[in-house]
């Protein structure tokens, strides 16, 4: 059989001969190529930025928020009744198998003032198990102290935004600022983590302790109130299966009668998070399937040709045949062809893909991502087309009969 | 044994029903070394006996030893590999691939027989040699004339250092002035090389050069005879 390196010289010679009809031929497969890199960096960064913000949430989160009450056959809304208190939190840590930790938060929101500055924001009482939960660094400073939990203390972790807001340039550690007017001093500042979800700023929060919160800052109900009960789950797996013995702990927890509704919500973020992915997921297919369709009628484009030189060089197949070409060494040459054209026409898709993906990342609000997979991918399903349509021509030219095909004039 | 060995070959071809009998029954032994001109009038299927005896083409029946081994009933991939090692081709039309030079033209057979390159190279670079176009390997055929194409196309046939060599009314394209130059390289290739040489005219002064002619008429052999030196 006939070797690698001249079966491709003989393809490249064909390929030249034809300069404009190879182009043109490739064209369609070009495309194809582009638009599936495209489509995929599309449908890949709406995966990441999602992916992005679930991190940022916290892994494998399970929320526990007070719930609905109703006063004069009005019902309201979630956590407008109060329930939920510190201690439920720290019974779930303790006695639910699959949760590893459990961060209470009580928010509120006010005015912080330092010096002539000051600023609107959100105050979360909690304690460090939340940063621990968000795997959230200091940039700077310290968490809470035992000292700062056990006698109320009035410190505070700032976020990034909130200290370019009160501060600008100036060190804000071991500043005092007034929080609802009670001063603060800045212990620490949290990294930055930037937007989950339309215009929410994670960094535009201070952290006070939840003592101090519950004593000093916002009026509670009933002691050791919360709003809110983050919990940390082991595993994705165990945000699903624990949420039963939640439930059960707290109703025991809450002396709730067997003809009592509940009086929290259990929301399980990561099948919230697991949910939006995987529709952005079935988007990418959708948007990589339909640009696939495009490389597929290249694809038949590129059979169409392959038609039509083989019957233009029958003569030269005959040839070939009687000076002791096997079936075999033409159905190669043919394929081969097919296969470098496709090729050819991948390669300067993958170039317009990428400068395509960049100019949608530039000029729209889509952020387009481009991979080494959903590079490769595309590339290689070219190569795919190119030998599926590919094969029935170079078929066709190693059935002929040498003796006819040296006649075809 | 002798190098081709034909033994009562028929050839027919279905035509509207009917089976239409080119070869009627042809035996025939050519030795190595010989000269031969198979000459006949038009439809007296000559080249059709050509076409079997090139293996481009299986008999209906018959059997046909080509150096001792049995052709007749090979499939068409075992009918390549026996045209690429022993047999060579020179058309009447050249056949020569376009937009190929004439050295690479040269290389073709080895290229089906899996030479490597370096050395299919030198051999073909002999061939032309041999043919006198050493000047003009790396001319594309369109920049050749008739007579040299045709010396392009004989270096084709004898580089794979085939035993015999078919040609098909090789002079049938060119001047008398060519013919001549071919015929004299068919004959120098013939005696001083030692090849078989099958030539296929339908020209008497064509047919002198050779050392046996076989007249075929109507799908047989009509005359068969030897020249005497």
């Amino acid at each position: 059989m006939i070797d690698a390196s001249t079966t491709f010289s003989i393809a490249i010679r064909a390929i030249k001969a034809n300069k404009m009809r190879s182009i043109l031929t490739s064209l369609g497969i070009i495309i194809g190529v582009a638009a599936v890199i495209i489509m995929l960096a599309i449908g890949n960064g709406a995966q990441i930025t999602i992916q992005k913000e679930m991190k940022s949430m916290g892994t494998n989160l399970v929320m526990i928020r007070s719930g609905t009450s109703t006063s004069g056959g009005k019902r309201m809304g979630h956590g407008s009744q109060p329930t939920m208190k510190a201690g439920d939190g720290n019974a779930i840590e303790e006695k639910i198998e699959g949760i590893s930790l459990a961060a209470p938060v009580l928010n509120d929101a006010g005015q912080i003032v330092y010096g002539n500055a000051n600023w609107s924001t959100s105050i979360i009482g909690t304690d460090n198990r939340y940063f621990q939960i968000k795997d959230w660094d200091l940039k700077y400073g310290r968490y809470f102290s035992q000292t700062d939990v056990k006698n109320a203390g009035k410190v505070a972790i700032l976020g990034t935004t909130v200290v370019k807001e009160l501060f600008g340039d100036v060190d804000p550690l071991g500043k005092t600022i007034r929080v609802k007017g009670i001063p603060f001093i800045v212990i620490g500042v949290t990294t930055e983590r930037g937007q989950s979800g339309p215009g929410m700023d994670q960094d535009d929060m201070i952290y006070i302790p939840l003592s101090t919160a519950q004593k000093k800052v916002t009026g509670i109900s009933f002691p050791d109130m919360v709003n809110m009960i983050m919990l940390q789950a082991k595993t994705a797996e165990d945000t699903y299966t624990s949420q039963e013995a939640i439930k059960a702990l707290l109703r025991q927890r809450h002396n709730l009668g067997a003809n009592k509704d509940d009086d929290f919500v259990i929301m399980n973020l990561t099948q919230m998070m697991e949910m939006m992915e995987t529709s952005t997921k079935v988007l990418t297919i959708l948007l990589g399937s339909i640009a696939s369709i495009s490389l597929l009628v290249g694809g038949i484009g590129i059979m169409n040709i392959m038609l039509v030189s083989v019957t233009e060089r029958t003569r030269e197949i005959g040839i070939r045949m009687a000076i002791g070409a096997k079936s075999w060494d033409i159905r190669l040459q043919f394929l081969t062809e097919a296969l470098v054209l496709s090729l050819i026409g991948g390669l300067i898709g993958v170039v317009f893909g990428l400068m395509g993906a960049w100019s949608v990342s530039f000029f729209s609000s889509f952020k387009a991502v481009v991979s080494i997979f959903y590079i490769l991918l595309p590339f290689s399903f070219a190569g795919i087309v190119g030998l599926f349509f590919g094969f029935y021509p170079a078929y066709k030219a190693s059935l002929l009969n040498p003796i006819n095909a040296l006649r075809y004039e | 044994m002798a190098l081709i060995d034909l033994k009562d070959i028929h050839k027919s071809y279905p035509l509207d029903g009917f089976d239409l009998e080119i070869l009627k029954g042809i035996t025939l032994q050519i030795e190595k070394g010989e000269f031969v001109a198979i000459m006949g009038p038009s439809g007296s299927g000559k080249s059709t006996l050509m076409n079997i005896l090139g293996c481009l083409d299986t008999p209906t029946s018959g059997s046909y030893f080509l150096d001792g081994a049995p052709v007749q009933n090979l499939t068409p991939d075992e009918l390549a590999e026996i045209r690429n090692q022993k047999i060579g081709f020179v058309f009447q039309g050249f056949n020569l691939l376009s937009r190929t030079s004439a050295l690479e033209n040269v290389e073709l057979p080895m290229v089906y027989s899996n030479t490597p390159a370096k050395a299919r190279q030198e051999r073909a670079e002999k061939a032309l040699k041999a043919v006198g176009l050493s000047e003009r390997m790396h001319h594309m055929p369109n920049q050749l004339s008739g007579g040299q194409q045709q010396r392009v196309a004989i270096a084709r046939a004898i580089v794979n250092d085939a035993p015999i060599i078919f040609a098909d009314e090789p002079t049938g394209n060119l001047d008398t002035k060519m013919s001549i130059e071919i015929m004299q390289l068919f004959t120098e290739l013939n005696e001083r090389m030692g090849r078989t040489i099958i030539l296929v005219t339908h020209e008497e002064d064509i047919a002198l050069y050779a050392k046996r002619v076989i007249k075929i008429v109507d799908g047989e052999i009509h005359s068969d005879e030897r020249k005497k030196k």
